[in-house]
């Protein structure tokens, strides 16, 4: 393993050490861990807090600022944070207005987040959880843990970041949150496996000449291996996944202010017609040149299916520590989505 | 069964995931995110630092400690559950310094009951709960005979192994595992694997 690293049990701290001399407009606190805007609480404002494993980097610590999150709180590498990080966060952050939660859909987040959701509405703070849950790659719900939070999460953060900073109450950036979640869908394609630092070895094997079709952001298997193609074989497929994909139905848990109610969702299909967003994202390895010839191709499928591309965001924004491969994700928009997206947003990960 | 078997009990834990950690992560590996045996060290070296700070205090305290400590320090799916597991354990023995064979069944059975809350696991989803619904149900069938604390654990111990190695050819429906459908069958469930460990250890300190 080679890696800029001193002691591997330290990798997380350190970084975030660094990100705070490089960012004082953002604050980072430790015992418990989580970084947030140094101006929150923002009074009034509902206060916008993600987190989980770190390794994904930017996400989410990079994209705390104005116009996206209030907070982050980032875990051990590829391991999701606890409740009481969660629990500092948001009481940092809360502003009146209320907290919402935005988690991605991973058994560990989920159960930390859920257990952070009642221990901050204990201390009569309003609080809401909406899972991204966006990978094509999980295909029934019903067997597995459901589709896994992905690249919809970066649009969703900038979006409903932008919606809060616009004064949207808590339920309504709860509503619209699950909304771009419902809309966006994503798939992965791996080159290469990614080395956990405390593991020291890659963690999973992948030969020379063979991909990883469905790829998560944790090294966690796809759907298949495929031998290695051109870069027009492998966008396509995985822009086909995407706009293929039909629809989508599966229960998530929300708040309902006393306890955990059930919600049923279905995620219609892409149609013709409809305008996107396109999100082609590097998986850490990957140079960003390379994206764009995904792009190039990306652009010529959703051409062929009748999708328009109005906005789209290329580079390396969810990562998977340093694995080569890629992530493609298209998001459904309309002048709601559009609008949120075009606002101004200025964290360290992402400016406009 | 005594404080000091149970203090006796988490120093072992402790001994034994540093032991096992390469061997937990190896198993997570296979079929999760390869951090089980990292968390769950990092987990137990936190109790081992705030263990002499209630070593004094009653059992429940001690358990609502390790509780709230593995909770705020595992991370992943394994913190929640077993941070619950000790801390709805802890609740249930309130007040005791030493437990009967009752109690044991009492802390156990509300243990399970947490982590069957938290993470809703239906039988032969591959979970640490297909080793604990079998446990506990082995548990309650003799805890009447008039065991002590000692041979109930002995006698549910190749309950527990034998559980464990029943998650070998189940297929995951929850959690990371789940991802791989029929390929996370063949390997063994590692949050099953550390709960058989909670158990091996007891059977050691009690012995």
């Amino acid at each position: 393993m080679k890696k800029l690293i001193n002691d591997v049990a330290n990798v997380v701290k350190e970084q975030l050490e660094g990100m705070a001399l490089a960012h004082p407009e953002l604050t980072v606190r430790y015992k418990p861990t989580f970084l947030c805007r140094a101006d929150a609480p923002i009074k009034g404002k509902v206060a916008l807090v993600s987190g989980g494993g770190s390794g994904h980097e930017p996400m989410h610590g990079g994209f705390v600022g104005q116009g996206m999150l209030d907070g982050a709180c980032p875990g051990e590498v590829f391991t999701s944070p606890t409740p009481d990080q969660m629990v500092a966060c948001a009481k940092a952050v809360d502003g009146g207005a209320g907290v919402l939660f935005l988690v991605k859909n991973y058994t560990g987040d989920v159960m930390n987040f859920e257990m952070a959701a009642e221990l901050v509405a204990a201390d009569g703070i309003k609080v809401q959880n909406i899972l991204i849950d966006d990978d094509v790659a999980v295909k029934d719900s019903l067997w597995t843990a459901g589709r896994r939070g992905v690249g919809t999460t970066v649009l969703a953060e900038k979006i409903v970041g932008a919606a809060a900073e616009a004064g949207y109450d808590l339920d309504r950036c709860a509503d619209l949150c699950r909304k771009v979640n419902q809309y966006g869908r994503s798939f992965g394609v791996a080159l290469t496996s990614c080395t956990v630092p405390a593991a020291g070895k890659p963690t999973f094997d992948l030969g020379e000449t063979e991909v990883e079709m469905g790829i998560g952001i944790h090294g966690e298997p796809g759907t298949h291996r495929s031998p290695i193609a051109p870069v027009d074989v492998l966008a396509r497929y995985a822009a086909e996944q995407i706009i293929d994909d039909p629809a989508y139905t599966r229960t998530v848990r929300e708040w309902d202010g006393a306890g955990w109610a059930d919600k049923v969702l279905t995620d219609e299909p892409f149609a013709r017609g409809d305008q996107v967003i396109a999100f082609v994202n590097s998986m850490g390895g990957t140079p960003v040149a390379e994206l764009y010839a995904v792009y190039r191709t990306l652009a010529a499928v959703c051409e062929e299916k009748g999708l328009t591309i109005v906005r789209n965001l290329i580079g390396p924004y969810i990562t998977s520590l340093d694995m080569q491969g890629f992530s493609i994700t298209l998001l459904k928009v309309d002048p709601e989505i559009l609008k949120f997206w075009d606002a101004p947003v200025k964290t360290p990960g992402l400016v406009r | 069964m005594h404080k000091s078997q149970i203090l006796d009990w988490l120093r072992r834990l402790d001994q034994v995931y540093t032991e096992k950690k390469d061997y937990l992560t190896d198993l997570d590996a296979a079929i999760g995110d390869a951090d089980h045996g990292i968390n769950m060290t990092r987990g137990f070296a936190k109790v081992m630092e705030k263990l002499p700070e209630v070593a004094d205090k009653d059992i429940a305290t001690i358990l609502k400690t390790v509780g709230m400590t593995l909770m705020s320090s595992v991370g992943g799916a394994s913190g929640p559950l077993y941070g619950t597991f000790w801390l709805k354990g802890g609740l249930a023995v309130d007040g005791k310094e030493a437990l009967s064979a009752e109690d044991f069944l009492r802390m156990i059975e509300a243990g399970v009951d947490g982590i069957r809350q938290r993470g809703r696991p239906e039988p032969g989803d591959k979970t640490m709960y297909d080793l604990w619904a079998p446990v506990v149900a082995a548990l309650k069938t003799r805890a009447g005979n008039g065991d002590d604390v000692a041979a109930l654990v002995a006698a549910i111990l190749p309950v527990a192994a034998k559980a464990l190695a029943d998650t070998i050819p189940l297929q995951a429906r929850k959690g990371r595992a789940s991802y791989l459908g029929e390929r996370s069958i063949g390997h063994q469930d590692p949050g099953a694997t550390s709960s058989y460990y909670m158990l091996e250890t007891l059977n050691e300190a009690l012995a």
